[in-house]
């Protein structure tokens, strides 16, 4: 037997102009298809990093801490709430990281999935929205697990804690957006590697404010925070949740670079997807 | 005659000062099975990413179904199914999640693709992985699997990069055979192989193509009758007296080639020959009479074999 069922053929059958709304959404289902072949292993990781993270770093340190400052707490707060928002957004970052370099890697140059892709209707630019999309994704359910750990662990005490979600999920996207159209740029991934890891990650969360105030560092190093999507998004997130005290003008500044960030990164992330599988 | 498919005028590719395709002309009509016969870096590959709408042509003009694929890509590639040269099969996902997926991208209905899935599986002989990952398949079945993948949304043309190149005998003529069937059925298929025995079982036109150019263009039939004589007669002397034997022989019939390992006489009657090198006290190691193929051809078009 072969195909036996009569043809109606690819102009009958296929809808152009609903694989060019839709497209973007097609190619996000299909990575959180492959999402789910380790989500065993992606859950154990989102639940595993907070519970280390709040029993090393935040109760223990945080007593300590706690107990050293006293009452006035680090930037009048609770060590644990003062630490919160940052360990949420950086936890975004990674999930989005995971899953916006590894795809383009595997899409361009392990597998060459993109190019199957775009012999289908599926355009550059959608098949980059598509990977961000499932990235926004894996962070949202990192962020809000790593959120459900730290409600277990009652190391959120305010009200608005919630508020930390989104701010970290917005510098998820803004740094997953960017290191996506860096990954679809390389031809060479070993380096970028190394780099990323020892040179950008580790200083990025060490440098941050992450667990001390950035205006605490010696000025030499506060750049690093000042071009850093995890500060800019932790400044964000400690205003919503404690009211950590923030001008008008700074809270503009730390959106304004979150967000051109995030569209530059889509922007050019799209251009080089379509550039790169147009050779 | 009606409007081709494809049409392609002085198209053109250039990578940097390179250029890989080099303004060729061709036209593919509806049902057609269409080939581009040539070796390892003729541009074959090149030419079935534009024709695919992927790749930017750098001059000359192109039409698919009518449209430019510079300005109508999707709308070009909805109608196509391409197997790659190099198989980019999704290795983490299952046989038939490769399939699915694949279907979703051309926008089709879920319950339309699930059906058409166990049809492909049937065509492509591969039910009993239908759960197997990708990654655990031979060759040979992911040639088969990227080739129903291509087949999801019933394309009305159908373009293969070397379908069976690395293939072994036996997967090879299972794919054949498959290829066949959707002949058969009308599909038009635009076909790249280095293979000259490919050419001639799948293709009923086809261009063969050198350093980019079209070299001849034609039927495997009409071309072997064009360029070449109706037999060959391959002499092997032993390696190293075919040269000087070649000397003496050359001027027994109208054109000869030697290659490293034979020499070869071009002849409408081979058996005749072989008797004339006897009678004239000639002794070949071995001698071969066979028909002409597409692999001569190209030998007498470009002085060199398909396959070095
Ligand atoms: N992306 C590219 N960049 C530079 N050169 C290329 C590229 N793709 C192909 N080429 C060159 O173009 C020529 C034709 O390649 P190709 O179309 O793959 O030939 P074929 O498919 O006939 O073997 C080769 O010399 C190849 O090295
Ligand atoms: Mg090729």
């Amino acid at each position: 037997m072969s195909l036996t069922n009569i043809r109606q053929g690819s102009l009958a059958l296929v809808n152009v102009a609903r694989v060019q709304s839709r497209g973007a959404l097609y190619v996000a289902q299909s990575r959180i298809r492959q999402m789910m072949k380790w989500i065993w292993i992606i859950l154990g990781i989102a639940v595993a990093n907070p519970v280390l993270y709040l029993v090393s770093v935040g109760v223990g340190l945080g007593g300590l801490i706690d107990k050293s400052v006293g009452p006035a707490g680090v930037d009048g707060v609770k060590y644990l709430t003062f630490l919160a928002p940052a360990l949420l957004a950086q936890a975004a970052i990674q999930g989005t990281i995971d899953e916006t370099v590894f795809p383009t890697l595997e899409g361009f140059k392990w597998f060459k999935t993109f190019f199957s892709m775009n012999a289908t209707p599926l355009s550059g630019k959608q098949i980059s929205y598509g990977v961000f999309l499932a990235a926004i994704f894996r962070a949202t359910y990192t962020v809000l697990l790593y959120f459900g750990v730290m409600w277990a662990f009652g190391a959120l005490e305010s009200v608005h804690a919630w508020l930390a979600i989104p701010t970290a999920i917005f510098a998820g996207a803004s740094f997953g957006a960017l290191m996506q159209a860096l990954a679809a740029k390389l031809e060479d991934e070993n380096i970028f590697f190394t780099v990323l890891g020892r040179f950008v990650m580790m200083p990025l969360f060490m440098f941050s404010g992450t667990f001390f105030p950035l205006t605490s560092m010696p000025s030499f190093l506060q750049w690093i925070g000042w071009i850093s999507p995890l500060w800019h998004s932790t400044e964000l997130g400690r205003h919503l949740t404690y009211g950590h005290p923030l001008s008008t003008t700074m809270i503009w500044v730390h959106f304004i670079f979150l967000s051109v960030m995030l569209v530059g990164g889509l922007y050019f992330s799209a251009r080089i997807f379509t550039k790169r599988l147009a050779k | 005659m009606s409007n081709p498919l494809i049409s392609a005028r002085g198209l053109t590719k250039k990578f940097g000062d390179f250029t890989a395709v080099n303004g060729i002309d061709f036209d593919v009509f509806k049902g057609d099975s269409f080939g581009f016969l040539g070796p390892n870096g003729a541009g074959k590959s090149t030419a079935m990413r534009i024709i695919g709408a992927t790749s930017q042509r750098t001059s000359g003009s192109v039409s698919i179904l009518g449209k430019d694929p510079e300005i109508n890509g999707p709308q070009i590639r909805a109608h196509l199914g391409v197997v790659p040269q190099q198989d980019n099969l999704d290795m983490q996902l299952s046989v038939v999640e490769n399939l699915y997926i694949y279907g979703r991208y051309f926008g089709l209905p879920r319950k339309f693709v699930k059906n058409k899935i166990e049809e492909l599986l049937t065509f492509a002989q591969l039910e009993e992985k239908r759960d197997t990952k990708v990654e655990a398949l031979s060759g040979g079945m992911k040639r088969r699997l990227t080739i129903a993948r291509a087949l999801v949304s019933e394309p009305e043309i159908l373009i293969l990069d070397e379908p069976t190149t690395g293939l072994d005998p036996q997967a090879r003529h299972i794919l054949w055979d498959r290829l066949f069937r959707l002949k058969e059925q009308g599909v038009t298929l635009l076909i790249t192989t280095h293979f000259m025995d490919e050419a001639e079982q799948l293709c009923d036109r086809l261009i063969v193509m050198d350093k980019g150019s079209i070299m001849a263009e034609g039927s495997p039939a009409s071309l072997i009758k064009d360029y070449s004589t109706k037999e060959v007669l391959e002499l092997r002397f032993g390696s190293d007296r075919n040269q000087s034997m070649a000397d003496s022989l050359r001027s027994m019939c109208d054109r000869t080639e030697e290659l490293p390992d034979r020499f070869l006489m071009y002849t409408d009657d081979g058996e005749a020959l072989l008797e004339k090198i006897y009678a004239a006290d000639f002794h070949p190691k071995t001698s071969l009479v066979r028909r002409s193929s597409l692999e001569d051809v190209f030998l007498r078009l470009t002085g060199r074999t398909l396959i070095e």
